[in-house]
């Protein structure tokens, strides 16, 4: 399968009176056609900002892409003007959301929001709209579409909206899909059906997917290749099978320590001890070094460069 | 949605009963005689007495608010202690003058009011929305009599380009039905303008806020990551949300129209309820006084009402059933 999207170098910054916060700094991955991307790590790790990067949907003040390149199927998104750009949006990327319950217009009918999108990128007329629109809330798994299609989002659960969400993003068959965190709000037996409706729909319609998530249980389902970020850089980057067989950086061991496992009894969860550094004052250094346990006096003085542990698999980490 | 018109509405009498109540007792606690008028040498105490008596005045003050009361409730309003006529003639006249101006003004203040604070907003913090914010600061301080002199002083004085008082020409019913129509105009403008625009201002103020905080919520990232264009993102997902507040705030703001207009009304002499009201006061012409201010109250109560069934326009998730 051929390259769908490639992250160069991107670099995402958010200008504040107190100084400036490398949310994103010098991040590089890559997507194929129809394959599922994961993109891992805790709150404020810049994984959101890097799908926002990737929709050009940065707050622009303070936030700006100072530099990289972002190339789907061999356009560099970051020239585009912005018209072009608009094009690009909710027809050829479309992106979900986490939280349901506000993701939609309150004022407007599910049926509305979802041909909106069909209307401005298909040219269609209004009725086929509203077909194409109750098409897609079958294909999400809603039952008696011609009726959901005429409510308003308060009249629906949040399993039902976010799968109102996953219609409307993907009305004009996408190339790619960016879900973030899609299945945090949700309880957990919500989340399986809709990672399973997902999955189930990209292998249908041969989407790529960036999976933006906390959760490694949700990578683990899903993800063909994993990303791991820490503070704005990734850490770790290989296939999801070496990621979990043999995980090179201390962070991800961390991680996949605090899930708890069902065949060993603990009286409390492994954490990582330590928070997520502040960004508008990384450390010096590699920036987890402060959390890591096996972190020598090296580890304070330069970042280390990404690098190939075994063939596709890259770590960030001089210890490894 | 009627049956829940109606019950508002059944719920507004005591309301407006308890408020005429109030504004009954404060009136005639108040210093004064409607009798002071006609204090002359030239009338006897008898015939004082006699016209004191005609007017229902001699009576102990519990009797002439059961029968104040009772006449109100049968649609009577009594006879004007000064213009020796029904009260509801004069308001006859006086409503519909008093409509014109409130109306003029408040679509003013929200024509203006939506625009400006939309246009402050999508230029957030730049210097059209920093011009905005002084100017309306400014506008919303400046006490209504007073930019209604300076008007006066600047147009008509000055300039000599709008007529300074009144609702018409003294000669313009001899024309044409334009020609009327012009001469109106330019009568409103400076009514209208003097009495919309400090709303306006805080209407401005208001939108601005409503909108920056509509425009930071997650649909409306939604509505960009579907590809429209910021105009359809502002216009469509963000103006009808950021309305709802906006709609509580005129219908607020309705009673301070109808105050506004006491005082808009005497200086241009506007021959509306405002000045009936305070011609009313200073001559103690009770009944006139106490149908200004029932009138003002049934005013308030339907204006809010008004505000609350727009509600359930804007927003699906109201429904009054």
């Amino acid at each position: 399968m051929g390259q769908l999207l490639e992250v160069f170098d991107l670099k995402t910054y958010f200008f504040m009176d107190e100084g400036t916060a490398k949310a994103v700094d010098g991040v590089s991955f890559e997507v194929d056609k129809g394959e599922t991307l994961g993109l891992v790590g805790e709150s404020g790790c810049g994984k959101s900002v890097s799908a926002l990067s990737i929709m050009r949907l940065i707050p622009h003040p303070p936030g700006k892409i100072v530099d990289g390149r972002i190339t789907l199927d061999g356009k560099n998104l970051l020239e585009l003007e912005e018209e072009e750009m608009r094009e690009i949006r909710g027809n050829e990327i479309s992106m979900i959301f986490q939280e349901p319950m506000t993701s939609l217009n309150p004022v407007f009918t599910c049926g509305n929001q979802i041909e909106e999108a069909i209307i401005l990128h298909q040219k269609v007329s209004k009725k086929e709209a509203r077909e194409r629109a109750i098409e897609m809330l079958r294909l999400v798994g809603i039952p008696a579409p011609e009726q959901r299609v005429r409510e308003y989002p308060h009249q629906l659960s949040g399993g039902m909206r976010q799968r109102v969400m996953i219609a409307m993003a993907l009305s004009c068959n996408p190339s790619l899909l960016l879900a973030d965190e899609p299945t945090t709000a949700l309880d957990v037996t919500i989340q399986a059906q809709i990672l399973e409706l997902l999955a189930h729909l990209q292998r249908e319609l041969h989407m790529a997917v960036i999976m933006i998530t906390h959760d490694l249980g949700v990578i683990a389902e899903v993800a063909d290749r994993v990303a791991v970020m820490y503070a704005g850089k990734i850490v770790e980057y290989g296939e999801v099978h070496d990621i979990f067989k043999k995980p090179g950086h201390p962070y991800t061991q961390g991680l996949l320590q605090s899930i708890p496992k069902l065949t060993e009894f603990r009286d409390r969860l492994a954490v990582i001890p330590g928070i997520v550094p502040n960004p508008l004052a990384f450390p010096r250094g590699c920036k987890f070094h402060p959390r890591c346990p096996v972190a020598v006096d090296m580890c304070q003085e330069a970042e280390p460069e990404l690098r190939a542990l075994a063939s596709g698999h890259w770590v960030r980490c001089i210890r490894a | 949605m009627w049956t829940y018109i109606l019950r508002r509405i059944f719920i507004a009498i005591p309301l407006i009963i308890g408020l005429a109540t109030v504004t009954f007792f404060i009136i005639h606690l108040a210093p004064g005689d409607p009798m002071a008028l006609y204090r002359n040498p030239e009338i006897s105490p008898e015939v004082m007495e006699l016209m004191r008596k005609n007017l229902g005045l001699d009576q102990p003050l519990h009797i002439q608010y059961v029968r104040w009361l009772t006449s109100m409730a049968r649609g009577n309003f009594g006879i004007s202690f000064t213009a020796h006529r029904p009260v509801a003639d004069i308001l006859k006249e006086a409503i519909p003058n008093t409509l014109q101006l409130t109306f003029l003004a408040l679509l003013l203040n929200l024509i203006a009011g939506i625009v400006i604070g939309v246009i402050a907003a999508i230029k957030q913090y730049s210097a059209v929305d920093h011009t905005i914010t002084v100017s309306a600061l400014f506008i919303y301080s400046m006490p209504s009599f007073w930019l209604g002199l300076m008007m006066i002083l600047l147009f008509s004085l000055l300039l000599g380009w709008l007529p300074a008082s009144q609702m018409q020409s003294i000669n313009a019913d001899l024309f044409g039905f334009w020609h009327r129509l012009w001469d109106r105009i330019t009568h409103l403008i400076m009514p209208v303008f003097v009495l919309g625009i400090a709303t306006a201002a805080g209407t401005a103020r208001f939108m601005r806020g409503s909108l920056l905080e509509v425009i930071r919520q997650d649909y409306i990232r939604t509505a960009r990551a579907k590809g429209l264009s910021e105009r359809t993102v502002i216009f469509k997902h963000g103006l009808r949300n950021a309305l709802i507040p906006i709609v509580t705030l005129t219908g607020l703001s309705i009673p301070f129209l109808l105050g506004g207009s006491v005082i808009t009304e005497t200086i241009f002499a506007w021959p509306g309820m405002g000045r009936v009201a305070v011609g009313a006061i200073f001559a103690r012409d009770y009944p006139v006084v106490l149908a200004v201010n029932l009138i003002a109250a049934v005013m308030v109560v339907l204006g809010s009402l008004l505000a609350d069934i727009t509600y359930s326009l804007l927003d699906p998730r109201i429904r009054y059933d």
